[in-house]
């Protein structure tokens, strides 16, 4: 391994082994809590007693006299990261004219920029823009600005593929292309979700300053009235109404069958999760149609709030369930084990073991289906009616909703009714982020509880 | 499962002299009775509850079938006062949608989860993900409000330019002079394309999500063997995580697409109906089995009705296949069957 190749700072494999070893770890004051050979080596001839015996008993602040009785005749090996023996060796080998690299071998760095491919990237960017403006307004018109940028990435990805190859292998072209692609790729992406929030806010807005859109109904209000009159409370509560009698009756029902499917078992479970997997295909509008057809033409209920909570269950039952099922199936088999193993009866392990153990997954797999829930128009579009008017009782007279009242208000046309549309829409979108907000608090606490 | 054999003198009674095995069959404490009583009981009403959405709507489909017969496929009109329904043009309008939004949605999906798998610092991983969730937990009607208001006006230009320079194209082709002076809007206005586009938003997520799940499982000395041999951070993906992630990436796809052929109120907003054969996606008017439902529902007889119900089990049917086979793909993929 001792090398021969001569490295000019006269640190390589020929070095004593102390000072090797003092170079590389610095001075001890920087590794007050390492417990290393080269530690205990270095340090204890400087401090011959110095350090009472009852710290020792404590191994996390053992002093180097303590470690000097443990570990007496330890002597140092410096590793490949102190830059000892193994690594100057290899680095030798491969490019002996490399005097800078005394220092630690470091991880080869993917995502660092040279300055190389920043000049490239910035000179690629300001290129395109310009040779695609230069098109796009003096030579060949054309319309639209999706139409301009959709062109200017593609001559980016051109010119910057064209400039990167003037000094790089094929390779390095190939990388930062499909570098660029895939990041433009998740920026439309996100650049979409932030667009779409963004945009229902600006058009909500005009609506939501007036505190009447959220304390009235829209009872006797003109579609031309200005937006000073009426408001959506009659659909918030029908939402809140409607979803509250779905989530009753999917809540208990879902979990409990994902319990049935996971801790009870058996041939039987089997065919459950089969038709519950399959009914995850329903498609919403069909289940509202189900629903319609049997409560409403059938049975002739008129259409109100219960009909629409009844198509909402139908639609998140199977979801509901299918979410549960995941995290059950997720949760480590050992502890539910564990608890057999201990005596408790499976009761006893579902109660006290595994509920508590997927509890926060539990709850963040729910809150999502119930966020899906309230967005999802199509069921009520079908069973619930558009009441404009304040109604609490979900057995008679129909109840508005919010995704109802969102479709109905624009599909009407008219300008003001689009802009109480959008109002709705926002405070849908506020009712969805606060979930979601929820769901992100939860995750969180089973991170800090672990 | 748990209770082993074990050997009696393992747990030693001290007041018996003759030493009897263990039960390893104990009866059932009460709890454990009422317990599975009640599992099997919430089992059996789910099951029972869905199991009758699904023969409701097979035996809906019945009287449907013996009246039209196959036609009932190859009709692609749908007048019930003229007695002459079919959803042949429904499930084309239907299709076309979804491969618009599928073919926006895949590689879009595909960056986002190598993106947020691959390139994404650590710090800001977990919030890219949960930004993924969040975009599948925004309503549908909020993307067709944004699919209306603010990408159409963009879109038919886009629409227009593709019309222009690839119109040769069928799939391009739109029933209009592209050069004419002022150009028809309206005639790329309210068409499948853009309905495709909302619809992608939609599904995007869900397909995201499950891609990036898969791609972060690919095995970490296959990742770092691939750097240490000197590859780029691309080279790494194409060599290990793509291969390793096919499964993932045909899977959520293909769940995906279960999700595009169903979805109502955005495609209701943006699309005017029109109840014609066609594969020309940008060009004004399209229908889709679930736009046909949302629309019909109000005015539809008893007879009508259970051809909706028909049309809605049939792309139930779909979907369900649809579903079935993704979840096969990615489950394989998982179980590292898939992975060489």
């Amino acid at each position: 391994m001792t090398t021969t190749i001569e490295a000019p700072d006269g640190d390589s494999g020929d070095a004593p082994v102390s000072a090797a070893a003092v170079t590389a770890l610095g001075s001890p004051e920087d590794y007050p809590g390492t417990v290393t050979g080269g530690y205990a080596v270095v340090l204890s001839p400087g401090l011959p007693g110095s350090a009472p015996y009852d710290s020792a008993q404590n191994v996390t602040t053992m002093s180097p006299e303590g470690l000097g009785d443990v570990l007496p005749h330890v002597p140092h090996v410096p590793t490949a990261a102190e830059g000892g023996y193994a690594s100057d060796f290899v680095r030798s080998v491969r490019n002996p004219n490399a005097p800078e690299h005394a220092g630690p071998d470091l991880p080869r760095a993917l995502s660092s920029r040279t300055q190389d491919e920043t000049l490239s990237f910035c000179g690629s960017l300001a290129g395109s823009f310009a040779v695609v403006w230069l098109i796009s307004t003096q030579i060949m018109p054309f319309t639209g600005r999706v139409g301009f940028v959709l062109l200017w990435f593609v001559a980016f990805v051109a010119m910057y593929s064209g400039v990167t190859a003037m000094a790089n292998p094929r390779t390095v072209v190939v990388d930062r292309v499909a570098g660029a692609v895939v990041r433009a790729g998740a920026i439309m992406v996100f650049g979409a979700l932030l667009s779409a929030i963004v945009f229902t806010f600006l058009r909500g807005a005009e609506a939501l300053v007036h505190i009447n859109f959220f304390t009235e109904d829209m009872a006797g209000v003109r579609p031309t009235s200005s937006l000073d009159h009426g408001g959506i409370l009659h659909a918030v509560v029908g939402s809140l109404i409607e979803i509250g009698i779905a989530v009753l009756f999917a809540l208990p029902l879902g979990v409990g069958t994902a319990v049935y499917m996971n801790e009870v078992g058996g041939p039987f479970s089997r065919v459950v999760r089969t038709v519950v997997e399959a009914m995850t295909a329903l498609p919403s509008i069909v289940a509202g149609l189900f629903i319609y057809t049997v409560l409403i033409v059938t049975l002739g209920i008129s259409r109100t709030g219960i009909a629409a909570a009844a198509a909402i269950f139908v639609m998140m039952l199977p979801i509901i369930a299918r979410a549960s099922d995941v995290v059950l199936r997720v949760m480590p088999a050992g502890l539910r084990e564990a608890s057999l193993a201990l005596g408790a009866s499976k009761w006893q392990t579902v109660r006290m073991v595994v509920l508590p153990t997927v509890r926060s997954g539990l709850a963040t797999a729910l809150i999502l289906g119930i966020a899906r829930g309230v967005g999802e128009t199509s069921p009520v579009l079908l069973t619930s009616g558009a009441s404009t008017f304040m109604n609490t009782d979900p057995f008679n007279e129909p109840m508005n909703s919010l995704p109802l009242f969102v479709f109905s208000a624009v599909r009407s046309g008219e300008p003001l009714f689009i802009a109480r549309g959008f109002g709705a829409a926002s405070v849908l979108l506020m009712l969805v982020l606060l979930l979601f907000v929820i769901t992100r608090f939860l995750a969180r606490q089973k991170v800090g509880s672990r | 499962m748990t209770m082993l054999l074990e050997p009696a003198e393992a747990a030693p009674a001290p007041e018996t002299v003759i030493e009897v095995p263990r039960s390893i069959d104990p009866a059932l404490p009460i709890s454990d009775k009422v317990f599975f009583v009640v599992a099997k009981g919430i089992g059996i009403s789910v099951l029972v509850i869905m199991g009758a959405i699904g023969v409701f709507l097979g035996l809906q489909s019945i009287p449907t079938f013996r009246r039209y017969g196959f036609s009932f496929f190859t009709e692609s009109s749908w007048q019930p006062e003229n007695d002459v329904l079919g959803i042949a043009a429904v499930l084309v309008g239907t299709f076309t949608v979804a491969l618009v939004a599928m073919l926006i949605a895949f590689p879009l999906a595909l960056s986002a989860a190598l993106y947020i798998s691959e390139y994404a610092a650590p710090k800001v991983k977990s919030f890219l993900i949960s930004m993924v969730d969040l975009m599948a937990a925004i309503p549908s009607i909020v993307w067709g409000l944004w699919g209306f208001f603010l990408l159409q006006p963009k879109a038919i230009h886009v629409a227009h330019w593709l019309h222009t320079h690839l119109g040769w194209i069928p799939f391009f082709h739109v029933d209009t002079d592209p050069n004419a002076a002022p150009w028809a809007q309206s005639r790329y206005a309210a068409s499948a394309f853009i309905a495709g586009i909302a619809v992608s938003m939609m599904v995007l997520p869900m397909a995201a999500a499950v891609m990036r799940q898969v791609f972060s499982q690919a095995p970490i000395g296959e990742r770092e063997a691939a750097l240490a041999l000197g590859s780029t951070r691309w080279g790494m993906i194409r060599t290990v995580v793509l291969p390793f992630g096919r499964g993932g990436i045909i899977g959520g796809t293909m769940l995906s697409l279960g999700r595009a052929l169903g979805e109502t109120i955005a495609v209701v907003l943006i699309i005017s109906p029109a109840f014609d054969i066609k594969f020309r996606p940008l060009e004004i008017g399209t229908s889709t089995v679930s736009a046909l439902i949302a629309g019909r529902f109000g005015e539809a007889t008893s007879a009508q009705l259970s051809a909706l119900l028909t049309a809605g089990f049939v792309l139930f049917v779909i979907t369900l296949i649809i579903n079935t086979l993704a979840a096969t793909i990615v489950a394989r993929s998982r179980s590292g069957a898939n992975a060489d």
